[in-house]
């Protein structure tokens, strides 16, 4: 059963469309990853998905429920929470009151701060400095245990490992692992496409705003994914399923 | 001399009250509020219009006129704050120096341009002292002014540490964006910060239409006040504006006591020196040092 769904999404920056009548499913428990160059539209994407940015058209449905009229705050309350580009923590305060603000108006539901630290070790020692001092690692394991705090149904995660050593980098997909055998739903944005490929349940490639490429991992050949991610097929932008 | 400073730091209680709001506006709103001096102006005047015409004991009528005050704040962020933030940086100033022009007409088409005071409904508390070693006379009006201000920043420095609307606050003035993400409504948290800001000024204002006489033009004054205030304890800083009321205050006073033409000039002196060497400080950060500063002007 699909939980999340994007449909005919159209959305932009004055008058650049940044993404182009993109639609797709993810389907609840799984992972999708989003991968593309940069300037293809997908934090314009998440942004849009989350609410914080506005939709020129299209609709995006949660469990069915349409949440096109949303703002963000009502988004999270529905079960849409977003790791955005960056992390952007609230570096003054502690990683204890980032992970407790969440917590406070986020959704209700199974996750606290004892099952964030469980799933995130990384954070315990960190938990009453401020943001501002922590490592990348730190931060963005900070930023994804922020996110867990609104209880999302469906977890978007930007540029999830951007900037992170690969010592980071395993601990961060280790962490992810744990909540995706929990049952977590995630749709998230890997330039690294070993990983996305080795972690994803399916992959979607972006190019120009839309959808060069799709499918399940197993059955995408790379030199395709390759070319989607570059431009270089000729059917690129057209839709390439797999 | 002694004595001067003193009563400059007393000073600097009011001072407190009147640029907390300001710079809580500031720090979570982003939002200079060029009507701040004249919503005091109107907090005072709504408190004696309490006393005066409906018979409310002083404290009282404050007390009543703080709600009040903090509900017209909710609905100015709602109605004009909000909207002119959307336009930039310019709106936000000509609406709320609009809004100063009115609340300024307004008063004084209701209560006339007679000078006003709370001063005669507080008792011998407008004017008794203590009497302190090295000759100092220690007015209990402002004391008891300082001790307020000393309780709202410690309550305010609570609200925004423990609880759950303090953090909402904090996460919205550091990032409006990303507190939504968490679900935080960044909109609702502008309201609340502008009720407190606005209640803030109207308790400022009731405390100087204790000590001293007011007009409803006395307001711009009082924003210079505020705003320097702000500026010297560093914007956003809420025991920092404490700080800059007293060093504002002491300022202030030390001024008085060289000459009484002197009093507010040595504020906006003081102002000046910290605003510049702040700009300095930020100028010599920018080009990795001051070493680079001063070989750049030789060059």
């Amino acid at each position: 059963m699909n939980l999340l769904d994007v449909e005919n999404l159209v959305a932009g920056h004055g008058l650049l469309t940044a993404v182009r009548d993109f639609s797709f499913s993810v389907a609840e428990g799984t992972a999708l990853a989003v991968i593309g160059a940069n300037g293809a539209g997908k934090t314009t994407l998440f942004r849009t998905i989350s609410g914080v940015h506005r939709a020129q058209s299209g609709c995006v449905r949660l469990a069915g429920r349409d949440l096109s009229a949303m703002a963000a705050p009502k988004r999270v309350a529905a079960g849409i929470a977003m790791v955005p580009e960056g992390r952007r923590l609230f570096g003054d305060m502690t990683v204890r009151e980032n992970l407790q603000v969440a917590g406070e108006h986020g959704r209700k539901g199974p996750w606290n701060l004892d099952r964030v630290i469980e799933a995130l070790p990384a954070l315990e020692p960190v938990m009453d400095r401020p943001a501002d001092v922590l490592s990348g690692g730190q931060r963005q394991a900070a930023a994804i245990g922020r996110a867990l705090m609104c209880n999302p149904r469906v977890l978007l995660l930007d540029e999830v490992s951007l900037g992170l050593s690969p010592v980071a980098v395993d601990s961060l997909y280790r962490s992810l692992a744990l909540l995706r055998d929990a049952g977590a739903t995630m749709v998230f944005v890997e330039q690294d496409l070993d990983r996305a490929l080795a972690f994803a349940d399916r992959i979607v490639c972006m190019l120009e705003g839309r959808i060069a490429l799709e499918g399940r991992p197993e059955r995408l050949d790379r030199s395709a994914i390759t070319a989607a991610y570059f431009g270089l097929d000729e059917r690129a932008g057209e839709g390439v399923h797999a | 001399m002694l004595d001067a400073i003193v009563q400059g730091i007393l000073l600097g209680g009011y001072y407190a009250i009147l640029a907390a709001g300001l710079s809580l506006m500031f720090g979570v709103v982003r939002f200079i509020n060029l009507a701040h001096g004249d919503l005091a102006m109107l907090g005072a005047y709504l408190a004696l219009f309490c006393v005066e015409r409906l018979g409310l004991p002083v404290w009282l009528a404050v007390a009543a006129t703080l709600p009040a005050m903090a509900a017209l704040g909710w609905l100015l962020q709602a109605t004009i704050f909000a909207r002119t933030l959307k336009a930039g940086i310019l709106l936000p100033l000509l609406a709320t120096f609009g809004l100063g022009a009115v609340l300024q007409n307004g008063m004084f088409g209701l209560f006339g341009s007679d000078t006003k005071s709370l001063g005669n409904h507080i008792g011998s508390l407008s004017w008794s002292s203590w009497q302190v070693p090295f000759d100092i006379s220690v007015g209990k009006l402002p004391m008891f002014t300082f001790v307020v201000a000393v309780f709202v920043l410690g309550a305010l420095h609570l609200l925004l540490a423990r609880t759950k609307v303090g953090r909402a606050i904090r996460a919205t003035s550091i990032d409006p964006e990303a507190a939504e993400l968490v679900g935080i409504e960044a909109a609702r948290v502008h309201r609340v910060a502008a009720a407190i800001a606005v209640a803030l000024a109207a308790l400022a204002g009731a405390f100087l239409a204790m000590r001293a006489l007011i007009t409803p033009y006395a307001g711009p004054a009082q924003l210079i006040f505020a705003f320097e205030a702000v500026v010297i304890g560093g914007i956003g800083s809420l025991w920092g504006t404490l700080v800059g009321g007293i060093v504002l205050g002491i300022a202030q006073s030390l001024g008085a006591w060289l000459s009484p033409q002197f009093f507010q000039l040595a504020g906006h002196v003081i102002f000046l020196a910290v605003l510049g060497a702040r700009l300095w400080r930020t100028h010599v950060a920018e080009h990795g040092g001051w070493r680079n500063v001063v070989s750049g002007v030789r060059a």
